[in-house]
């Protein structure tokens, strides 16, 4: 690839990222109201991507070969109870990730 | 609003309230930001590239997946697609930011620009305090989170095969951040629909479809679903 086809490449990596982010807001101007389906999908998503985020960051475990997603499951228990119990976001992630790494270098 | 603040103590109050909230992104963007700058380093690539594609594309998994397409011949219109096709859950981020994002003047364009999973996720779950300014504080979220990502890409694209890492795991603190932020919104609401709905919709188009091509499908579903159950969910939110 020459210098030019690389910085077309990258451009069009940053175009296609940008049209996805920019996109709703250029259907739904905030001068017109916005469609009540939209207004609905926007309140019902953010939930449904949470989960779906959740997810994708798993996408790469497997249950039936390696680790069998011990850790994983290990560390996200921690990290739930660690929140119910004490409501703290960053001791609950900190909590979570460290019982991962440590399962991770010394278990698994 | 009863304080007559100048407006530079409230951008700086707002900074100081975003911070906090961005630390875990701190750890895990450096993280995966030095893995991607040494990865384009080992590729062949100046410190240069992973600096300018982390500033203007500034999407994770795009990016790692734009190494492979510089090394491979040039293919404008797959790239194109391809970029689509990775970022389209930023269509879902649009739609839920639509109301949020109003009134924040100039900041908008940077708040939709640098609007990534983890700051998208920031920004929509995290109610700043009263008296804070709600714009603001979106742009330093988005702010810190996209310096950080730059700062840990150039670092790894400079020191290169250089640093070797005893960090295995480290990673899952972006896991972690996410079941923390799905668990924050599960307890908020009353009925758990659409929470459920984006779990199992997700999990079974994984297990359908792989993890590299499960997200498409999973958004289709998602949709379908919301759309299928609209009248019960919307009284479901209007109890809550």
């Amino acid at each position: 690839m020459t210098l030019t086809q690389q910085i077309i490449t990258i451009a069009l990596c940053a175009l296609g990222t940008m049209a996805t982010r920019f996109l709703p807001f250029l259907l739904f101007s905030s001068r017109k109201p916005t469609p009540g389906y939209i207004r609905y999908l926007g309140n019902a998503l953010p939930a449904a991507i949470f989960g779906m985020l959740v997810v994708y960051c798993l996408k790469n475990v497997s249950i039936l070969s390696g680790s069998h997603g011990i850790p994983e499951a290990a560390a996200i228990l921690v990290v739930v109870g660690l929140h119910l119990w004490k409501r703290q976001m960053l001791l609950s992630i900190a909590g979570g990730t460290v019982c991962y790494m440590l399962l991770m270098q010394f278990v698994f | 609003m009863k304080n007559n603040l100048s407006s530079g103590r409230q951008i700086m109050q707002a900074a100081r309230c975003a911070f906090p909230h961005t630390i875990p992104i701190f750890a895990g963007f450096w993280f995966l930001g030095i893995t991607y700058g040494i990865y384009m380093n080992v590729s062949g690539f100046s410190f240069v590239y992973p600096l300018l594609m982390s500033l203007t594309i500034f999407g994770g998994s795009l990016e790692f997946v734009a190494v492979e397409m510089l090394l491979s011949s040039f293919a404008p219109l797959q790239t194109l697609v391809m970029a689509l096709m990775i970022q389209a859950r930023h269509l879902f981020y649009g739609i839920a930011m639509l109301d949020r994002f109003k009134g924040t003047g100039w900041k908008k364009i940077y708040l939709i620009f640098g609007m990534c999973d983890e700051s998208f996720s920031i920004n929509c779950s995290v109610q700043p305090p009263e008296g804070i300014d709600p714009g603001w504080f979106m742009f330093f979220v988005t702010l810190f989170n996209q310096i950080y990502w730059v700062t840990g890409a150039a670092l790894g694209g400079l020191l290169g095969s250089l640093i070797s890492f005893d960090t295995e795991g480290l990673e899952f603190v972006m896991t972690a951040m996410f079941v923390v932020i799905f668990l924050e919104q599960w307890l908020k609401e009353r009925k758990h629909d659409t929470a459920l709905i984006g779990i199992v919709a997700s999990t079974v188009c994984l297990l359908l479809f792989g993890a590299d091509t499960f997200l498409l499908p999973t958004m289709a579903c998602i949709l379908f679903l919301l759309t299928v159950f609209r009248k019960p969910i919307e009284k479901a939110g209007e109890r809550a």
